[in-house]
């Protein structure tokens, strides 16, 4: 079985066609995306927003669906829309019906599948002393910790996908999934080994990351049998070699061995890669556990407040050396009106030229630039109180009293005395798993006949 | 003793978000040979990683060498989740510059 994937993440900028159309002449079992990552942040999710334009999300879905329907094989998209919210599946939907009328496509079938949670849900589950435990360090999920987040979304494995595909889905729109587990489907549905269609899938997820040059949004092709993944790059410039796969199995990952999926874990520790050919690298000796008790990821984000951005640059050496002293200055005339920090306001000083990038892990904060941009940042419920913290917070860098500073008509550049209005700030509250009884209890699918 | 910094001998090295608590940081070299002259040095562990970031041991939560992409790897808890009011580096992509100066010896 041979499965096309054409882009990492689907409309976050355009798919490269030449090498998606190559990919298409080689007539892979299905094309299959995810369009969406916890990696842009928690906005998107909290305020359930795409941050990818509509253009080019309709662009990478037109190409996909003519080339699957003109093929006669499966579409998968997951993670709709950035967040995999139900309105990014809603959104998706509605595209891909347009593009049947426009194109005036042969009847088709369209699964929706919907993996948003209710705030109501988890909380019901909390209740009833199911643990929701906590990723990567954190605490298990609390009713306090839950009544901060304004929007979940369940992260689906495999069985909604392969049960889409079962009731005869043609073109699949799922919302928040595991990347691998939406190449991993139509592979398991097929009759391949989990092991290998889980690790088709962990390959596949990134389309050419897995290739060297490094290149962005060209398509690769993934064939797998019972024991083995074989990737090839579809851009005639591009190789996937044992460098190339290897180092793909440990991008965005803690471990390149150990890739958790809902309900079990890809074990890589003794996997072997052999080139096969100048551009197709093979891969084998993976294995799969199913875990004990079948748990899914939770994802979700909530709103700390408005948020307001304002600019200063600094130039004279003697406030640069005093740089903390000025923050300390303007800190406490904000203090001054409006307590300390916490519940009414956030306030941080990012101090590029010394640490901006790096805080306190900066090994070289002791010898800042010649010059400082000081980006001020506030956070408060109303929108209006992080204007004015904002503007009380950058205006005193430029009053700060310091003994023996020269400048006394200013001790900042104001690139302009303006507060910036910035998205509100949101945080990811929730990074958990929950244990289910039933794969399929979380999520839902319709489906419908599109076309002519 | 003859050392080398990191940057002249890795051919990549980068950091990147892994999931939405950690940023991973790969170290990938061009050939066996380098790899392993690096690995077995130890100029890279996680007590030198704790100290050229300034955190606490803790915070480090994954360091491997991972023999079929000549690479080592490290993890590394953040402070609050990516994408937070105060956060600094929303996909943790530009992280790993201070590796570049790690010496390490050469014989």
């Amino acid at each position: 079985m041979n499965i096309l994937s054409p882009t990492g993440h689907l409309g976050f900028t355009p798919i490269e066609r030449g090498s998606f159309e190559i990919g298409v002449t080689r007539r892979p079992d299905a094309i299959v995306a995810d369009s969406g990552s916890c990696d842009i942040g928690p906005q998107p999710l909290g305020a359930d927003e795409h941050c990818s334009p509509e253009e080019w999300q309709r662009h990478d879905l037109e190409l996909m669906l003519l080339a699957a329907r003109r093929l006669g094989v499966p579409m998968i998209v997951g993670s709709a829309s950035d967040a995999g919210t139900d309105r990014g599946v809603n959104q998706y939907a509605e595209i891909v019906r347009e593009l049947a009328r426009r194109h005036r496509l042969a009847p088709f079938n369209l699964a929706t599948i919907f993996s948003e949670v209710s705030r109501d849900e988890v909380a019901r589950r909390l209740r009833s002393g199911v643990r929701i435990e906590g990723l990567d360090g954190r605490a298990d999920l609390t009713p306090a910790v839950l009544a901060r987040t304004d929007r979940l979304v369940a992260v689906m494995g495999v069985e909604p996908i392969i049960q889409a595909l079962g009731q005869g889905a043609d073109v699949v729109i799922a919302g928040r999934s595991g990347d691998s587990c939406l190449f991993a489907a139509p592979a398991i549905r097929a009759g391949f080994p989990e092991a290998s269609a889980y690790y088709l899938g962990k390959v596949l997820e990134c389309a050419s990351f897995a290739a060297e040059p490094f290149m962005g949004k060209e398509s690769i092709l993934g064939t797998v049998t019972a024991d083995a993944v074989s990737v090839t790059a579809m851009h005639p410039g591009q190789r996937c070699t044992v460098a190339s796969v290897a180092s793909h199995a440990m991008y965005e990952r803690a471990s390149p061995f150990f890739e958790h999926v809902a309900g079990g874990v890809l074990d890589m520790t003794h996997c072997r890669y052999e080139q096969v050919d100048e551009r197709t690298t093979r891969v084998s000796g993976f294995a799969f556990r199913r875990d004990a008790v079948y748990r899914i990821k939770l994802e979700g984000s909530g709103k700390v407040g408005e948020r307001a951005v304002s600019i200063a640059g600094i130039r004279d050496p003697y406030t640069i050396r005093h740089i903390d002293a000025v923050i300390g200055w303007a800190r406490s005339k904000v203090e001054e009106r409006w307590g300390e920090p916490g519940t009414r306001y956030q306030l941080y000083y990012h101090v590029y030229g010394r640490d901006g990038v790096m805080g306190s892990s900066e090994p070289r904060r002791a010898v800042p630039g010649h010059e400082l941009c000081v980006v001020v940042e506030a956070v408060a419920p109303r929108w209006e109180d992080a204007e004015v913290v904002c503007a009380l917070g950058t205006r005193n860098l430029f009053y700060a009293r310091l003994p023996e500073v020269r400048g006394t008509a200013g001790t900042a550049a104001l690139m302009m005395d303006e507060v910036l209005r910035g998205k509100p700030g949101y945080e990811w509250t929730v990074n958990h798993v929950m244990p289910l009884a039933d794969p399929l209890e979380l999520t839902s699918v319709k489906l419908e006949v599109v076309g002519r | 003793m003859t050392t080398k910094p990191l940057v002249e001998l890795a051919k990549t090295i980068r950091s990147k978000n892994a999931g939405v608590d950690q940023i991973t940081f790969d170290i990938v070299f061009r050939d066996r040979e380098t790899y392993e002259l690096v690995k077995r040095s130890r100029a890279l562990s996680p007590e030198v990683v704790a100290r050229l970031y300034s955190i606490p041991p803790e915070r480090i939560t994954a360091f491997v060498e991972f023999d079929p992409a000549l690479a080592i790897k490290f993890t590394i808890r953040r402070e609050r989740p990516s994408g937070s009011p105060g956060e600094r580096d929303v996909f943790g992509a530009q992280q790993y510059a201070p590796l570049f100066d790690v010496p390490i010896p050469i014989e």
